[in-house]
């Protein structure tokens, strides 16, 4: 007797009175839910992911879908997923890859955490009259500034300050590769933070020419695989980021799938088209915290010290003491990703079940580095589901200095997480090599609802500050007297070094 | 983390203290400025019977007499001394460095087989867990350990290690992440005639911990590095296994090979595994640990970490790196790469 | 000849580097380094092809990301020379550290004698743009990890047994190793797979052997005696089989 399948996950109904059988759905939908047959659009939901790609196209709004259709006898621990994962595992003998970020519901710390407001005793702040500075700098900061005064009376500064990239919104767009995102997704992104005045990174997928206007506000990524990596490639980053880990699939490598890499995909890799692109856990070259700061060298010598080195780690438990330590490597800025950042592909286990969440990495990276006196040397870059301004915010007041969004670019893209960037079919032309599907994306359009996300966070960011009675992004950099927790407990709260509400 | 450099002279001609210095200094790249230190055996020949107890203090007033009072309740103090310090602009004086010539009294130790050294581990770490403000950093006879924070040129002017002769050095770079800045964090380690120094990160530590705690010895340090010092005190003094099966012990070989061993090297490695499996060190590391007559360096079981040897005359060297055995010794011979997991031993002739 | 003397004594890596670009960019067709003594990153990025004579022991990551020059060490090299160079050749008259030609995506590697762990790891290769490491010697353990292109040959002189360590090609989806002589099956890694070399196989090889024997001025000819054996990716897809959709 066989397992049998398992039920469909949506379903998805047509009404027939609305349909004009304009086989929108049909041409849009690129995992084949719909087909013409006579008059009538026929419909197989087992192949539908709720990407929503129909019913954004449908002119008449005649497609509906609903989620788990045929429920499982409902059981708290032998979930829905959990019995899948199950039969799947039982049917393949397999590790299931999963994309987007970790699914589990684990409580969501940023959405117990509140923050201040002025009131009375001391001023809010009005943005919309008064300046409101959110400029940052990301990079080496030195320990104390030091100076001369010669005959003429005139100071010269003997510190010499290395090079920072100047952000004008403490939000970044993280790395996400071409290769796991297209081309038109890449330069969507890049014509943003360009028209923004931010960055964005390149992931570990080379830079492909035709982002070359946009390289000033590149941070080219150099990865465990090394793809895309030559001189050309670090000198045309602004600055230059090693990942080590990635929050959602922390300590394992990653493998961009043979058929992703088509032939543009294997130029910027520098690999041969259709070849698995394989990401090894570590970078073969750091077994050990000295061998980082080797590499780090490495890529300043081989640029000649002109271009700041990110070093991005995955939140795990030791974040703390790894950071502290990158902050000795001449590396410029620590980006920690948490346990909630997206992927285009990890293994579910990872996914849902290794590292630990932003705001506990970024709260105790950041104590760990003032307890030993160099936090302001270094930057910290939090990123790893921020979701929303005021996850921003927080993240900032817990000790970042800006964040990167990853997954939030893409939904202003029209991404809808569903999660299946792995197939190479996403009819909404961002995680695809599909050049028909890719077509779909239009880079004029895109990019313009990806400055609008930009500029319309750094709005609210600009009225949270205001109404804190705060006028300058280093007020709020680790200012956590300013957040109170709701419902955390009480070892949280010391990791996170807050306050209860009421407090 | 870090840089490691060693030499044994076996026929224990003295060497003194300032070539190491060059060697380590050349190897700056691999530390950060926050942690140094360097051993000598063979350095206190007016006291080489008397086991040097060399403590930390953070304020003498405050601490001394408990820490003079748990010696004299347990033996004899032949001499004692502010260790001599030099001022250094890279040095800031956290700790007053302090040295004793301690004899125990036997007799107090009752149904031991090794009755001195007993009461002077139990010393060690009666004081390092009870009182606050006093490191006993270093315990051994003839024996002499400098170590401080700050660059390796800097920590070894500020002690003038060049006025110090040894037979055996050891010298260590430190690039810390999690105790930087505190003396007690940088090697070399030293507990009795045990001195290591280590590069890397010991990931099997917590597992490695809780066996040695369970054997007596207290950790305090706050780093993976001492951990290495007990075992071997552990499995080559107390359990009196050989330097090297002592290093099959803690970087055994993989089952793969072990399964195509001839059958008695099979019987016998296996036995090694089973029985010190929570002593197997994990993770990353190249370590030198020495004692009175050796000094012994090993990688761990994949190399992870680099390991460089040579020889000259009747001298051994290990190193992170060759450059740095060259600045000690220009014409240097057989330079050479051990194996993973495979020990190095260099010891005097007898 | 344009030849350009620096005395490296004393001298830092990142001073050093800026005497051999200035070198460079004064056309400088040979610049002779003498007493180098551990200074990393030694032609770290440096393009163009200039011959570099280095007397001494350099420290890690000589050559890394470099594009174009030749490195003629005349003594070991440390840790990973070559690091993801992109072409350019490396001659070293000795042996080398751990993780040589890592990642390497062009240019060529030569070593006398052995080299360490991990050599070869990652090498991968592009278009015309093809990575070889040519040893005189053998390798330690996991040679050829994770190897996704170009080519790599152990000419086992000196009498050294051709391979006898663990992981060899472990996860190998691209390119070529070459050992002369013959080894145990056992020690081959997930995803490699060992084949006797038939003289269409040998003729990829002998112009590396030809160009190894001229760098340290040997009799080709014992270099290719003997049954040498190559190995190969088992398919290009070595990880394809560990994993299901969601």
């Amino acid at each position: 007797m066989s397992i049998g399948s398992v039920p469909v996950r949506y379903k998805v109904e047509i009404d027939h009175d609305r349909c004009m059988l304009c086989e929108r759905c049909v041409e849009n939908c690129s995992y084949g839910v719909f087909r013409k047959s006579g008059n009538v659009i026929k419909v197989s939901p087992k192949q539908c992911v709720a990407c929503h790609r129909c019913i954004a196209m449908c002119p008449r709004d005649a497609i509906s879908l609903s989620a788990r259709p045929i429920d499982y006898r409902p059981h708290p621990i032998w979930t829905d997923e959990v019995r899948e994962s199950i039969y799947n595992q039982a049917k393949t003998g397999k590790i299931i890859l999963a994309g987007m970020g970790n699914a589990l519901p684990y409580p969501v710390i940023f959405d117990r955490l509140v923050l201040d407001a002025c009131q009375v005793t001391n001023p809010s702040i009005d943005p919309l009259r008064e300046p409101m500075e959110l400029r940052t700098y990301i990079g080496k900061k030195p320990a104390k500034i030091e100076y001369k005064e010669n005959e003429s009376h005139e100071i010269e500064l003997t510190t010499k300050i290395t090079k920072n990239l100047q952000i004008e919104t403490p939000i970044m767009i993280g790395h996400m590769s071409y290769g796991a995102i297209s081309l038109n997704a890449q330069l969507s992104l890049a014509k943003a933070v360009s028209e923004v005045g931010t960055f964005m990174g390149t992931g570990e997928g080379g830079l492909h020419e035709a982002l070359h206007p946009y390289q000033d506000h590149m941070i080219v990524q150099v990865a465990s695989g090394r793809f895309g990596v030559d001189i050309d490639y670090l000198e045309r980053g602004a600055a230059i980021e090693i990942k080590i880990g990635q929050g959602a699939k922390p300590g394992i490598g990653g493998h961009l799938p043979g058929e992703k890499v088509c032939y543009d995909v294997s130029c910027t890799r520098m690999i041969p088209e259709g070849s698995d692109a394989i990401s090894p856990a570590p970078h073969h070259d750091i077994y050990s915290i000295e061998d980082l700061k080797q590499l780090v060298r490495g890529l300043k010598e081989a640029t000649e010290w002109k271009k700041p080195v990110f070093v991005k780690i995955a939140a795990v438990h030791n974040s703390a003491a790894i950071a502290a330590g990158i902050a000795r490597s001449s590396a410029d800025a620590v980006v920690i990703d948490g346990f909630r950042g997206g992927t285009g592909a990890a293994p579910k286990v990872f996914r849902d079940h290794v590292g630990i969440p932003i705001e506990a990495a970024i709260a105790s990276v950041d104590a760990k580095l003032r307890q030993q006196g160099i936090r302001n040397e270094i930057s910290l870059i939090a990123s790893g589901g921020i979701r929303e301004s005021a996850d921003v915010a927080k993240a900032i007041m817990l000790g970042a200095d800006a964040v990167y969004i990853g997954t939030a670019a893409l939904v202003a893209l029209g991404c809808r997480v569903c999660g299946t960037c792995y197939r190479n079919l996403c009819p909404w032309g961002i995680a695809t090599q599909r050049q028909d599907l890719v077509d779909r994306l239009d880079v004029e359009n895109s990019s313009r609802q990806v400055s609008n996300l930009l500029n319309a966070w750094t709005l609210e960011l600009a009225e949270l500050m205001g109404a804190a009675g705060i006028n300058s992004i280093e007020s709020l950099r680790g200012n956590r007297d300013r957040l109170r927790s709701y419902m955390l407990d009480e070892s949280l709260m010391q990791v996170l070094d807050v306050k209860s509400v009421g407090a | 983390m870090c840089g490691i450099i060693s030499v044994i002279d076996r026929s224990r001609a003295m060497m003194d203290g300032s070539r190491i210095r060059e060697a380590l200094a050349m190897m700056n790249e691999r530390g950060s400025g926050e942690g140094a230190g360097y051993v000598a055996y063979g350095a206190f020949p007016d006291f080489k019977d008397y086991y040097a107890i060399h403590v930390f203090y953070d304020n003498i007033h405050e601490t001394k007499d408990d820490v003079d009072a748990i010696l004299k309740k347990w033996g004899h103090i032949e001499h004692e001394e502010e260790i001599p310090t030099f001022d250094v602009p890279g040095i800031k004086r956290i700790h007053t460095p302090w040295r004793y010539f301690f004899k125990p009294d036997t007799s107090l130790m009752l149904r031991s087989p090794t009755p001195d050294e007993d009461i002077i581990t139990y010393i060690v770490m009666k004081v390092n867990e009870s009182i606050k403000g006093a490191l006993i950093y270093s315990s051994g006879k003839n024996i002499a350990l400098f170590k401080a924070s700050g660059w390796p040129e800097d920590v070894a002017d500020f002690y003038r290690i060049q006025d110090y002769n040894g037979y055996i050095w050891l010298g260590h770079n430190r690039y810390p992440t999690n105790t930087p800045g505190w003396w007690g964090g940088a090697h070399p380690f030293n507990l009795l005639d045990w001195s290591v120094v280590h590069n890397g990160e010991i990931t099997s530590y917590g597992t490695n911990r809780r066996y040695i705690e369970s054997y007596g010895y207290q950790c305090s340090m706050f780093t993976d590095t001492e951990v290495v010092a007990y075992l071997f005190d552990l499995l080559v003094r107390r359990h009196g296994l050989k330097d090297d099966i002592a290093v099959k012990a803690l970087a055994p070989p993989f089952w793969e090979a072990i399964d195509s061993m001839p059958s008695r090297e099979r019987e016998f490695a296996t036995a090694i595994r089973l029985t010190y499996g929570p002593a197997l060190m994990n993770g990353p590391f190249a370590i030198v640990v020495a004692r009175e007559d050796s000094i012994v360096g090993f990688t761990d079981r994949i190399k992870l970490r680099p390991l460089v040897t040579g020889e000259y005359g009747d001298r051994i060297y290990i190193s992170s790196e060759e450059a740095a055995i060259r600045v000690m010794e220009p014409c240097v011979e057989n330079i050479r790469m051990p194996k993973a997991g495979e020990p190095v031993i260099g010891r005097v002739y007898s | 000849m344009n030849s350009v003397r620096i005395d490296a004594k004393g001298l830092h890596y990142t001073p050093l580097n800026q005497l051999i670009r200035q070198a460079v960019l004064n056309g400088a067709e040979e610049i002779i380094i003498d007493n180098v003594m551990g200074q990393r990153f030694i032609g770290d990025g440096l393009k163009g092809n200039t011959r570099i004579i280095i007397n001494g022991v350099p420290g890690g990551d000589l050559g890394m990301f470099m594009s174009g020059p030749t490195c003629i060490v005349h003594g070991n090299a440390d840790h990973a020379p070559g690091n993801t160079m992109d072409s350019g050749k490396l001659v070293i008259h000795g042996s080398t550290g751990d993780a040589v030609a890592h990642s390497m995506r062009g240019g060529s590697v030569f070593v006398r004698d052995n080299i360490g762990y991990r050599g070869g790891i990652h090498m991968k290769q592009y278009l015309g743009k093809k990575p070889v490491l040519v040893v005189g010697g053998t390798a330690r353990a996991f040679l050829g990890e994770y190897m996704a292109g170009g080519l790599i040959v152990l000419l086992t002189r000196n009498g050294v047994k051709p391979f006898d360590e663990q992981g060899i090609a472990s996860g190998i989806h691209g390119g070529e190793i070459f050992i002369r002589g013959d080894f145990d099956e056992k020690l081959l890694g997930v995803g490699a797979r060992k084949l006797p070399c038939n003289s269409e196989d040998m003729d990829r090889v002998i112009p590396f052997i030809r160009e190894f024997a001229q760098w340290f001025n040997l009799d080709e000819g014992p270099l290719m005696e003997g049954q040498f054996y190559r190995i190969t990716p088992a398919s290009s897809r070595p990880f394809a089989n560990k994993y299901t959709w969601e």
